[in-house]
């Protein structure tokens, strides 16, 4: 199988584009991310960077281009749920966790697991399970309310049972969108602490717009602008960039 | 014999040689009916003609109706709407003679009849009336008739009127055994450019000892005429498409405002409707009461009325129930539903639950032919009134203010409140709008529809399934939608029957609401997941 | 804490438990009070009151079904009355095939109307039908193959909300103009009617009427437990994750199509279930039954009960037909008034219906006394 692969990149976008209506929101995109590695996208609004999220995930079909997981899959033909079981998870922008769901059912739902329908219906909880829900649970600080809806928490808390959720379903890369937007400091650091304990053992993607926080990720950085790759490198040799510079605050 | 004397007594009568006549001819023909036999009859019917009298067309016309009637001595009477007359002076008869009876016709008299008529007309003042008459020889195909064709021919100037005298004239040399056969291949071609069913009918009934190339001549047009025919009944199921499509439209218009642009699921939009027609139906009903003169402008009352009343009805409704509803789709669908229920139940205690009888103003009924289509007058009325309302509808969304604020609402809820615009007000007008435009479509639709508590209900499915065929939140989507739908079904129509026609088009929609679930006119991208 | 969908977990809500118990109840009593019980005696129950009410509990088990797409999948289907009427189009066509030569034509093979209309030969359609078990498995089957086949397509393009709604209706709506045609081969516009027996029992003999209730009943309570197998099943809390956040699921990995297909399938042959007991007790099927209006009609029983709780629809279907019952009886004229207003009332003061509104009132208690399980099966939408 390892010969059959195109690239040693854990994901590959080559050359992707989509327009709505005209409008280019991803022009000749093309971006390689390692193994093992995080990365930290930022732009200005409108860049392009959740619809590249999308395009990853299979929300949206490009017009044009590839998108290569594992050196192996066309993610570009595949949909969501086949791209979540192949291994990509995503963390919205908007926490979104089922609200009418307990805590506990929340990240139930998204253990790693079958995904079947008849599985479903006669599944029964293993011990295994149970071990990895409780972990889960102690990891983001929830075990006290498992039992409650998760509409009944705060916007703090669901994010972190969102990360849970994530963890849970044990993807080889997970795509964060925001994860601080509407954090106090306090929690943005804890945020930054909990995705890089996350990224020893996961490869990971963070959009987000909150330069501190990026720069205690201490990661590489991709700027996105107008749908394509303007710069890519450290924090601090982007922000030495001139162009980014001039995106960022001339316009 | 008998031909020969109608020949000399027609041509007498074309050739200006009535006067001859005079009125003892016509008395003395006139005595001929009394006689009480067929042939006699006949022979009266000619020279009664021939006198050429004023009074000739009103006789043979009374002999047709039965209102001929003979005494026994021998006067002829007509018996007419307030008595009895004479039939040679036309006055009045105060003391009838007892013993009179009608005189009886059977089919060959008839056709002398028919044949009498039409030569008397074929030389009428009126065109319209020599217009008839020739189309009647046509018809008739009487050759006793040739000569006045001719004669008419001659003198005729109207170009519509010598149509159709050369055509009735070819009809009956086309069939003559005795005419050249030049002749007769000529009268073929002049069939064959009237090119209807009729022409067909009459080429076919060239009997088939007739001579080879006559009879090839007449299958080569019959077979053109087949193929134009073939095409004007496809022109006419476009026609029937695009009648059925305004109707649609007028129907789904309204909708395409409140679902389309505000994307209320209201189920009572045929009720709407609804209300429309029965406003048409009271105003009518004041109208016949107090001022049956202007019962041709009912209609004209009842459109802005309809649209108060629908319009009222529909603010009322989004002010009570649709604007605690918002966001929440599928509970809207369920409220109108019920609103809907309460409106059919309330005009059916008013109105009792039978059709009413909404009546056609003078300008609405009736028909004329175009190309050999029959068009009636209220389909055409409807089409160039849904489209004069789509075109009315479009101008308010682009050019008026109140336009502008309802697209602004639309867009961006928020925004438009802080600039300053009363979003509720702009909600509950903009639903007003829909519904009012409802109401005026009942108008139009109580002209070919029953009107019926459960009016409305026939027209709400196929309303919604326009509206997502077209592309839901555009004007334009749903004309084309409209059009489309009401043309397809009427060209599926003539193979499949009416309703698994529509079966098939619910199935096509099914489909391609599937393949294209935003309908034909979609607008793509992030903004329409939101 | 046991997930094992054991009969005590399936009955672990009290008030489930009661419900499956009244209906078992219903099942023996009722009959008893019918049939053994003298018309004398105030226990009796007359023979009508077992064919209404067996009729409600056939409209209970169609709000079942339509709740379990619905109220926990939300699919709001406005075309589960087209699956009730083929169930009961089976079950129809094999009570005609019953009749056999004690037709008006007395034609051995032919029903009457195949013979008015000069038919030959039996439709291929209706071959077999004279079998009970082929016919049982039809009033499942063809509800089940229609739902397959329409949310196979519907499902797979992602056609939801009120788009799958009016697809729905549109669904009910041609199915209903077929039937109305004579040469669609299944009575036209009369539907099926002047049955004379079921499986050998006369159809009009209070003995078959009192059994048919009976097995209604039983047929409720196990469509309640089947349903509510489903909705607290791990799929069940999958069904209620796509009903919350659709695109959510999705992107945990679940194919939220297969899920939607396989609830709609289950909940069309539990209305075709339905429809099949309906269609003895009244006595007729026709093609009206298809019609739009009968299908919202039933989404009203579930919203007044409340959705998202089997018992909730199942009292709301019950509930809304008495008080019909009733309305027809003493003031004809305002039942739609007041139907209407149900619909109006309903889904701006009661939205979670009356069973959902009560147990809010002790969401707390019950969250902690039921733990797992429970909040797939009293989950309301968040809104």
């Amino acid at each position: 199988m390892q010969d059959l692969r195109i690239t040693p990149a854990l994901l590959y976008l080559d050359g992707v584009s989509v327009a709505f209506d005209g409008f280019k929101a991803i022009n000749n995109l093309s971006l390689t991310l390692d193994p093992g590695e995080m990365r930290a996208i930022i732009g200005p609004n409108g860049a392009g960077k959740t619809t590249m999220m999308d395009i990853i995930t299979g929300k949206t079909r490009p017009d044009e281009g590839r998108v290569i997981f594992q050196g192996a899959h066309d993610l570009t033909t595949l949909d969501e749920a086949d791209i979540a079981t192949l291994g990509i998870g995503r963390k919205f922008q908007k926490p979104t966790v089922f609200e009418s769901h307990t805590v506990e059912d929340n990240v139930l739902l998204a253990l790693k697991g079958a995904r079947g329908v008849v599985a479903n219906l006669f599944h029964t909880l293993s011990g295994a399970e149970r071990d990895r829900l409780d972990e889960i649970l102690a990891l983001v600080k929830l075990i006290e309310r498992r039992y409650e809806l998760a509409a009944h928490l705060s916007h703090g808390q669901k994010q972190w049972l969102e990360i849970g959720m994530l963890l849970a379903q044990d993807p080889a890369l997970l795509l964060v969108d925001e994860p601080v937007a509407g954090m106090t400091d306090a929690e943005t650091a804890e945020t930054a602490e909990l995705l890089r304990r996350i990224n020893a053992t996961h490869s990971v993607i963070v959009v987000e717009h909150d330069m501190a926080f990026v720069r205690d990720l201490g990661v590489k950085v991709t700027v996105l602008h107008e749908g394509s790759v303007l710069a890519e490198g450290s924090l601090d040799q982007v922000s030495a960039n001139e162009r980014v510079v001039e995106v960022y605050l001339g316009r | 014999m008998d031909r020969l004397t109608r020949l000399i007594a027609a041509l007498a009568l074309f050739l200006g040689f009535a006067g001859l006549a005079r009125a003892a001819g016509l008395e003395e023909a006139l005595a001929r009916f009394a006689v009480d036999s067929y042939g006699e009859t006949e022979a009266a019917i000619a020279e009664v003609a021939a006198t050429g009298e004023p009074r000739a067309a009103e006789i043979i016309k009374a002999l047709a109706e039965g209102r001929l009637l003979a005494a026994p001595d021998r006067r002829v009477l007509i018996r007419d709407t307030h008595g009895i007359i004479d039939a040679v002076s036309g006055r009045a008869v105060s003391a009838p003679p007892d013993g009179l009876k009608p005189v009886r016709v059977n089919n060959r008299v008839r056709r002398a009849i028919d044949s009498a008529l039409g030569g008397l007309t074929l030389l009428s003042q009126d065109p319209a009336k020599r217009l008839e008459a020739a189309q009647a020889t046509f018809k008739s195909r009487n050759a006793a008739a040739l000569p006045a064709l001719e004669t008419a021919l001659r003198r005729e100037t109207e170009a519509r009127v010598k149509r159709a005298l050369a055509e009735a004239r070819a009809a009956i040399v086309f069939l003559a055994e005795d005419q050249p056969e030049a002749d007769r291949l000529a009268a073929a071609a002049v069939i064959a450019e009237r090119g209807d069913a009729e022409a067909q009918a009459l080429l076919r009934s060239l009997p088939p000892q007739a001579p080879q190339r006559l009879r090839e001549a007449a299958e080569r047009s019959i077979a053109a005429i087949e193929n134009r025919l073939a095409l004007l009944a496809q022109v006419q199921n476009v026609f029937y498409g695009v009648s059925l499509g305004s109707v649609l439209l007028l129907a789904a218009i309204g909708l395409a405002i409140t679902f389309g642009v505000m994307g209320i699921i209201n189920m009572a939009h045929g009720e709407m409707v609804m209300l429309g027609a029965y406003t048409t139906f009271v105003v009518q009903e004041i109208i016949r009461a107090r001022a049956p003169g202007l019962f041709d402008a009912s209609l004209v009352v009842a459109l802005p009325l309809a649209f108060l009343v629908a319009g009222a009805v529909g603010v009322l409704i989004e002010r009570s129930v649709i604007r605690f509803l918002y966001g929440r789709p599928l509970e809207t669908l369920l409220a109108t539903w019920g609103v809907s229920l309460i409106l059919q139940q309330a005009v059916r205690s008013i109105f009792g639950a039978n059709n009413r009888e909404v009546g056609n103003p003078s300008f609405m009924s009736g028909s004329f032919e175009l190309f050999g289509i029959a068009l009636t007058w209220n389909r055409l009325w409807i089409v160039a009134f849904s489209l004069s309302v789509f075109v009315v509808l479009l101008v308010v969304m682009k050019f008026t203010a109140f336009g502008l604020r309802m697209r602004a609402v639309v867009q961006n809820r928020r925004m438009a409140a802080s600039m300053g615009i009363r979003t509720p007000w702009i909600d509950a007008l903009t639903f007003g709008l829909g519904s009012g435009i409802a109401g005026i479509a009942g108008v139009a639709l109580s002209q070919i529809d029953n009107v019926s508590p459960n009016l409305g209900q026939s027209y709400i499915i196929d309303s919604f399934l326009v509206v997502v065929f077209g592309g839901v939140g555009n004007l334009w989507g749903t004309l084309v939608g409209a059009m489309t739908l009401g043309i397809a079904n009427k060209i599926l129509e003539p193979f499949a029957g009416a309703v698994l026609g529509k079966i098939l088009l619910l199935v096509f929609i099914i489909l391609f609401i599937q393949k294209r679930p935003r309908g034909l006119f979609a607008l793509k991208g992030r903004a329409v997941e939101a | 804490m046991s997930r094992r969908p054991s009969i005590l977990t399936l009955l672990g809500d009290r008030g489930g438990a009661v419900f499956v118990g009244v209906l078992l109840a219903a099942a023996v009593v009722v009959p008893v009070l019918n049939l053994a019980v003298p018309p004398s005696s105030p226990f009796h129950v007359p023979t009508h009151t077992v064919v209404l009410v067996g009729k409600w509990l056939t409209y209970a088990l169609l709000a079942v079904a339509l709740d379990l797409v619905w109220g926990y999948c939300g699919i709001l289907s406005l075309g589960h009355g087209a699956f009730f009427a083929l169930g009961g189009y089976a079950m129809g066509m094999y009570l005609m095939r019953q009749i056999g030569p004690r037709g008006v034509y007395a034609h051995p093979v032919l029903p009457d109307f195949m013979v008015f209309l000069n038919w030959r030969e039996l439709p291929v359609a209706w071959w077999g039908f004279q079998h009970f078990p082929y016919a049982m498995l039809m009033a499942l089957a063809v509800p089940g193959l229609l739902a397959f086949c329409l949310g196979w397509f519907a499902f797979r393009s992602r056609v939801t909300g009120v788009y799958l709604s009016i697809i729905t209706q549109a669904m009910t709506y041609a199915l209903m103009l077929g039937f109305f045609r004579n040469n669609f081969g299944f009575g036209g516009n009369n539907g099926l009617t002047d049955f004379k027996d079921i499986l050998g029992f006369s159809i009009q003999a209070p003995g078959t009427r009192a059994a048919l209730f009976a097995v209604s009943a039983l047929a409720l309570a196990s469509g309640f437990l089947i349903a509510r197998a489903i909705v607290t099943s791990k799929l069940g809390k999958v069904l209620v994750a796509i009903r919350d956040a659709e695109s959510r699921t999705r992107f945990l990995g679940y194919k939220v199509e297969h899920y939607k297909l396989f609830v709609f399938v289950v909940s069309a042959m539990m209305a075709g279930l339905a429809g099949a007991l309906y269609v003895p007790q009244v006595g007729i099927i026709n093609p009206s039954e298809f019609a739009p209006a009968n299908s919202i009609e039933a989404v009203i029983w579930v919203a007044v009960g409340g959705r998202g709780t089997l018992t909730g629809a199942a009292l709301g279907a019950i509930l809304v037909n008495a008080a019909k019952s009733w309305f027809t009886g003493v003031l004809p004229e305002l039942w739609l008034f007041a139907l209407g207003a149900l619909f109006v009332l309903t889904t701006l003061f009661l939205p979670k219906g009356l069973v959902g509104t009560l147990l809010g009132f002790w969401p707390r208690r019950w969250a902690r006394s039921h733990k797992p399980g429970l909040s797939a099966s009293v989950a309301q939408p968040a809104e």
